[in-house]
């Protein structure tokens, strides 16, 4: 398996910070010092929006300092169908990369959170979409395996609106793929946590997402299967307020806690005590 | 049998050619001296032969999806009818209710016994309005998965028949988890201890297909289409409009066809069609699925349940080709 440890792979992403800026909360507009966001986790101080982060940022936030070591970094897309939309799959996996600074749609690898050895999967918005392909797939599958392997609770923090349409049947097929795998966890005895962030739909939330022995979301995040555009036209009535969000979901009966970033690693570490793993 | 409400008068504007004839040699045919247009009508029947033949074996992708939602297609309550003796339906999932949009049942094909799940479309209108048109909610998932493991209590093999054109997107089918109820049965599916064989009949819509479509061997008729989203939803996701030139476009991309699903290994099977697809002689088609479904019955009945769990699970996690940034990309094709 490639390895490459967490700061090798942090380099290029630090230079793309740019430093001291101020930056404007995407909900209420409030200005904020960059410095003052990051030391906040992206969550606004003034009115606790929790912004989208990044798989590298959001697992700098979770482990406990230089203990990440990340796994199958290599791997990228191979666009097994020479996808073709009005621009080529290739292209876009080409501009995801550059934008992103990732080969792919999520991290993988293993790490400390307070003390805690853990298998920690991160999706990352900026690519495609955190869509599912075959890659994330595969890397999840395999970060799996490695926890069946070495008896290490699952962390997967979900942040992407499903699977990749580029790859068409392929990555309906990872739906059924990483499910099978937690399968094997569950029957391993295993503890998977699924964290979802802001958004999780789609065939994401319907595979391995929603299959969390323990289910947390962050407050008021976009959970769900269908899009409130699809269901709208579909019903076509107005969908009530707060419809998919973290918390109508756990009112709904399908999440355990809504969890503040801030708590993050205290709950997931809590939890893995409770469970003895 | 034909499937109730079975009228051919439903066109597809690609095959009007062949309906026009139809027409032709109807009208010879009910003349009260038919007889003396005997040779005529032999060479139109055949003329119209040729061109359903033409036309059905290169059917474009989106022709396809078409076919496959062809109103007269049979659908799986239809194939149970005609395949099975003593069908015997179980309703509800023990928690909320009963969606008709999947049915579930023991029954016999052939001499095996064996558990049916399908989802169901609709005939006539009020019909396809109570089945949400073959659009499941979260219960007939749940539904479908307490019937399955119903089936592997008593070692029973599971077939599933599978049409729809996706889950039901819509307040109650969110509030009552249809992501959780499609996820949960991917996992479940993954390792029942009973043989588990699908074929996806008309359409493959997404995760409200595989949520009845994980297992040991998965077939398509040979005009079914199955994909992770319909032509219309990718179209207007990517070209940001679904009409006719970007659905056609759409379809061929999604390499839907059962064709491409068996070229990329993602399914193992295609089961032919009676000539001019399944909707122009539902019994030859039911014949044709029933006896592939007894092969494989025949083939994974006598495996051990650990082998079976084994080569189901061994299946699904080799999908997903990948490859390294340090070798080189692979070749263009």
């Amino acid at each position: 398996m490639a390895k490459q440890t967490w700061e090798q792979a942090d380099i290029a992403a630090k230079k793309a910070v740019p430093e001291g800026l101020w930056v404007q909360c995407l909900k209420c507009g409030a200005t904020v010092f960059g410095k003052t966001l990051e030391a906040s986790l992206d969550v606004c101080p003034k009115c606790d929006h929790h912004h989208r982060v990044t798989a590298r940022v959001r697992i700098r936030q979770l482990v406990d300092p230089e203990s990440f070591e990340q796994f199958n970094a290599d791997l990228t897309a191979s666009d097994p169908l020479g996808f073709v939309d009005v621009k080529t799959y290739r292209s876009r996996i080409e501009a995801a990369r550059l934008k992103s600074g990732e080969n792919d749609g999520c991290l993988t690898g293993v790490g400390f959170v307070k003390g805690r050895k853990v298998v920690l999967a991160a999706m990352d918005f900026t690519f495609l979409g955190g869509s599912m392909g075959s890659v994330v797939g595969e890397k999840l599958a395999r970060a799996t395996e490695h926890a069946i392997d070495h008896d290490l609770p699952l962390v997967i923090v979900s942040c992407s609106g499903g699977a990749r349409m580029q790859e068409s049947g392929y990555s309906l097929m990872q739906m059924a793929k990483t499910s099978a795998v937690l399968g094997r966890f569950d029957d391993a005895g295993g503890l998977f946590i699924s964290v979802l962030a802001d958004p999780t739909t789609g065939g994401v939330t319907a595979s391995f997402a929603m299959l969390g022995d323990v289910i947390l979301a962050e407050p008021r995040a976009l959970i769900g299967f269908a899009g409130p555009r699809v269901i709208r036209n579909t019903i076509r009535q107005d969908l009530p307020s707060g419809f998919q969000t973290s918390e109508f979901v756990k009112n709904s009966g399908f999440v355990d806690r809504i969890v503040h970033r801030r708590d993050l690693r205290s709950e997931i570490g809590r939890i893995i005590d409770y469970a003895g793993k | 049998m034909p499937p109730a409400g079975y009228s051919p008068n439903y066109e597809l504007e690609f095959e009007s050619a062949v309906q026009e004839i139809d027409r032709q040699i109807d009208a010879l045919d009910s003349k009260d001296d038919s007889a003396r247009f005997e040779a005529e009508i032999q060479s139109l029947r055949s003329t119209r032969n040729d061109l359903l033949r033409k036309i059905y074996g290169d059917l474009s992708p989106w022709q396809t999806v078409r076919v496959a939602r062809h109103p007269l297609r049979p659908h799986s309550d239809d194939y149970i009818r005609m395949m099975c003796r003593d069908y015997c339906e179980l309703h509800g999932d023990r928690h909320f209710g009963d969606d008709p949009a999947i049915t579930c049942g023991f029954g016999r094909i052939g001499s095996r016994k064996v558990m049916l799940i399908g989802h169901c479309k609709g005939h006539e209108t009020a019909d396809k309005i109570r089945c949400h048109f073959g659009c499941a909610h979260p219960e007939g998932y749940r539904k479908a998965l307490l019937k399955m493991k119903l089936a592997e209590k008593y070692r029973l093999p599971i077939v599933t028949l599978i049409d729809t054109p996706g889950a039901y997107p819509g307040v109650g089918s969110e509030q009552r988890g249809q992501a959780e109820a499609i996820a949960r049965n991917l996992m479940e599916m993954s390792r029942l201890r009973t043989p588990v064989v699908c074929v996806v009949i008309g359409e493959g819509g997404s995760g409200g297909a595989l949520g009845i479509g994980v297992g040991d061997r998965v077939a398509m008729l040979e005009h079914a289409w199955y994909s992770v989203i319909s032509p219309e939803g990718c179209a207007a996701i990517l070209w940001k409009e679904a009409n006719e030139e970007t659905n056609t476009i759409a379809a061929r991309a999604l390499n839907l066809t059962a064709k491409d699903n068996l070229k990329h290994g993602l399914v193992d099977a295609i089961i032919p069609e009676p000539e001019g697809g399944a909707h122009r002689n539902p019994e030859a088609a039911a014949a044709q699925l029933q006896s592939w479904i007894l092969d494989q019955l025949a083939e994974l009945s006598r495996l051990q349940p650990e082998t079976l769990v084994r080569q189901r699970f061994e299946k699904f996690r080799s999908i997903g080709p990948v490859v390294s940034m340090e070798m080189p990309a692979p070749a263009e094709t």
